[in-house]
């Protein structure tokens, strides 16, 4: 397909960024460059009859990212991932409401910081198709407003598209076509931080991969890169660590070798389970569904389902800490 | 490749035009037919029609009018007859005006036009630069004021309107005249430009009043969607401001719906010429439709019925053919004539959250491949597909 496959070696899974890793330990001189703490997304709604309620969408999410490095952040459809990425980015809907702190390059994420930062330093690789115009053609819409046309047909020429495509509009696209396209949206800007939301739905898993191995390639450039999915096996090809999203939050952030290295050098009760559940571990099915944004329980959202679960995890609030070189959100994690 | 495709676009126009002929053709034999129908089933006594009530003939002398006209044939031979005058050119002669069918309609066409044509441009632009504004400062003051006259004005009778319009600008301001399109009492040949503008100006604005309306909340609503859309939040994440994302975006989204809206509306427009060309004595198409209605004219009757089918149908062909000249994934597919919005694959619902009911959008609501709207004889009350309602 694209005639740029850079060769990919497989030393990244192995290099592992503990201060990353554990914000809370690294060198005060050193700061990941995109950490976030505590961050909560909230919405406010009226149901019928005009009764207001609140869904916490986003609860408590806690994670970093720094340049090089290939960070894979996994969930379930519709756990409110997206979000995240929306969250970083300050393109929320107007009725979300955001708490908890976000830092960039070490200094705070202020709305008015993401919308000097956001297509600058700050790139988003969306979804779908939705996300471009339907009615400019492709080659001006990847110029974008800051960009030349030289510098659209060189990123083109990077992504293997051929010339034509400026001239189609996004729906002649192929879905492989558009992948690259949209990657091309992110690269034409020189960013620092690279966020993809889901970035290879229906495409074969070779496709899919070929996506992912451009994201690497980024990374190796020196660039940081966020990758919102739902394919865990997809992160396990090209991530450098990954993040297991759950029911608005992250329940586990820990280097790709652990995750290679199986149970029991996995922390949380969930993301064991998670790993149990793959096909290629046994498929073991894990019973219960996540708790609904409308109602989160007090303490640990995972209590319901948990095997280790004591009265303590359903008081208070379970602090993200770190553990044996990653993070966990879990008391009675070893 | 290119002469395949050439060769393969040209058979797809002409097959378009073949079919469009086809289906006016039908449509004018059905409204005939069905406007036949409709008047002879109606209690008109075209001898008293054309004589006048005051007239003082025997009942003989009527009968034999009648026998020589051939109102007693059965209905089907009467029409097969007027059928085939129409065909040779001859739409009969109308009974009130004593003219030719066909040179009034010549006339009073002309004279329609000018008024529709008026209100059609003025309702366009001004509804558009409105919708445009409004979505794009949704919520604010100017939004909040416009929207809400907008929706008021949408419902409000066009014949309520003229009269009120003829009251506060004629009567009281007499900044306008009472009606007509020419000056009382002046010869034919003293009739300047400025005297006929004049007279259109008021009859005009107030038929653009429901199209103003109309256009303002459609177009309101595309450009909120079109501004809260994916492609625009892909846009703000890729720091276009908000001027670049109206600019690149919006206009271009929101102008293609609203130009073939501006040609569906053709039939609106006619229905509510007849009102105001009614209140204003305007002598359009519109006030002609009345007098023949009301004094039994039947020939005119079911010329003003053909023409108004005509005129309709050809602005529901021009929105069809415009749409698939200027939207890209009709004119790129191959088949650049088929009038039918390509859907695009939906690959993904992208909110992860439950429906947010937005309370602010406009009730507009349009089809957006627009339907055939076929009027087949103008009401008063129009709206536009889709309705209008209030929440
Ligand atoms: S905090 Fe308690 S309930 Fe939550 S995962 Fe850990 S052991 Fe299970």
């Amino acid at each position: 397909m694209t005639t740029h496959t850079h060769p990919h070696t497989h030393q990244h899974y192995l290099h592992i960024h503990e201060h990353d890793l554990a914000s809370t330990h690294h060198h005060p001189a050193t700061y990941p460059l995109l950490s976030i703490r505590d961050l909560s997304v909230r919405f406010t709604q009226y149901e019928r009859g005009l009764r207001q309620i609140t869904l916490e969408t986003v609860s408590s999410l806690s994670l970093s990212v720094d340049v090089g490095e290939v960070l894979a952040v996994v969930g379930a459809s519709g756990s409110g991932k997206s979000l995240l990425a929306q969250a970083i980015l300050g393109i929320l809907p107007a009725n979300a409401r955001i708490s908890g702190k976000m830092t960039f390059q070490g200094q705070e994420l202020t709305a008015q910081r993401q919308q000097q930062l956001r297509g600058r330093e700050i790139a988003f690789v969306p979804q779908s198709v939705d996300y471009l115009d339907p009615l400019m053609k492709v080659g001006r819409q990847v110029q974008g407003v800051r960009n030349s046309r030289q510098q659209q047909q060189a990123v083109f020429e990077r992504y293997g598209l051929a010339p034509f495509v400026a001239h189609l509009y996004p729906f002649q696209l192929s879905g492989g076509m558009l992948r690259r396209v949209l990657i091309a949206c992110a690269v034409i800007e020189d960013v620092s931080l690279i966020i993809a939301d889901e970035p290879t739905p229906g495409l074969s898993h070779a496709a899919a991969l070929e996506v992912m191995r451009h994201f690497r390639e980024l990374a190796d450039e020196g660039r940081a890169v966020l990758i919102i999915t739902h394919d865990i096996n997809l992160a396990f090809d090209v991530a450098d660590s990954i993040a297991v999203f759950y029911a608005g939050t992250i329940f586990e952030h820990a280097p790709m070798a652990d995750f290679i290295a199986g149970p029991d050098a996995l922390r949380h009760p969930y993301t064991k389970a998670l790993y149990r559940a793959l096909p290629k571990h046994g498929f073991k099915p894990h019973p219960g569904t996540q708790p609904y944004a409308g109602a989160l329980p007090a303490g640990c959202l995972y209590a319901k389902r948990c095997e280790w679960s004591t009265p303590e995890c359903e008081q208070g609030t379970i602090e993200m800490r770190a553990l044996r070189g990653g993070m966990v959100r879990c008391i009675h994690a070893l | 490749m290119h002469v395949s495709r050439w060769i393969s676009s040209s058979i797809s126009a002409a097959t378009y035009i073949l079919g469009t002929t086809a289906r006016l053709l039908s449509l004018l034999l059905a409204v005939s037919i069905l406007s036949f129908c409709l008047v002879s089933a109606a209690p008109f006594d075209p001898v008293t029609a054309f004589i006048g009530p005051e007239a003082v003939i025997s009942p003989e002398q009527k009968a034999a009018i009648a026998a020589h006209w051939g109102l007693y044939d059965p209905p089907p031979l009467r029409y097969v007859a007027w059928l085939n005058n129409v065909l040779h050119g001859d739409m009969g002669i109308s009974l009130i005006y004593r003219q030719p069918v066909t040179e009034i309609l010549l006339e009073r066409a002309l004279a329609s036009l000018a008024l529709m044509g008026l209100a059609w441009a003025l309702s366009g632009i001004l509804g558009f630069v409105m919708g445009v504004v409004c979505g794009v400062f949704k919520g604010s003051v100017f939004d909040k004021i416009t929207k809400t006259c907008a929706l008021a004005l949408s419902v409000a009778p066009t014949f309520w309107l003229a009269l009120l319009a003829l009251m506060v600008f004629s009567v009281f301001l007499q900044w306008f005249p009472m009606g007509m399109a020419v000056p009382a009492g002046k010869l034919a040949g003293d009739v300047t430009l400025a005297d006929r503008l004049w007279h259109l100006i008021l009859p005009a604005l107030v038929l653009s009043v429901s199209g103003v309306a109309n256009v303002t909340l459609h177009t309101r609503e595309k450009m909120v969607t079109a501004l809260a859309s994916n492609y625009a939040n892909f846009a703000r994440a890729r720091s276009e401001s908000r001027w670049q994302l109206v600019r690149r975006h919006g206009l271009r989204n929101v102008a293609l719906p609203a130009l073939t809206l501006q040609f569906a509306s053709f039939a609106e427009l006619f229905g509510g010429s007849v009102l105001a060309e009614q209140v204003f004595s305007y002598p359009g198409l519109g006030s002609a439709v009345t007098a023949a209605g009301l004094r039994g004219d039947i020939p005119l009757l079911l010329g003003i019925a053909l023409v108004s089918a005509l005129f309709v149908f050809s602005g529901n062909v021009i929105a069809n053919v415009l749409y698939g000249l200027i939207d890209p994934r009709i004119r790129e597919s191959a088949k650049p004539f088929r009038p039918k919005q390509k859907k695009l694959p939906d690959t993904s619902s992208t909110s992860p959250l439950p429906n947010t009911p937005d309370t602010s959008s406009s009730p507009v609501s349009l089809p957006s491949p627009l339907p055939p709207v076929i009027a087949l004889k103008p009401t008063g009350y129009h709206r536009r597909p889709g309705g209008c309602s209030h929440d």
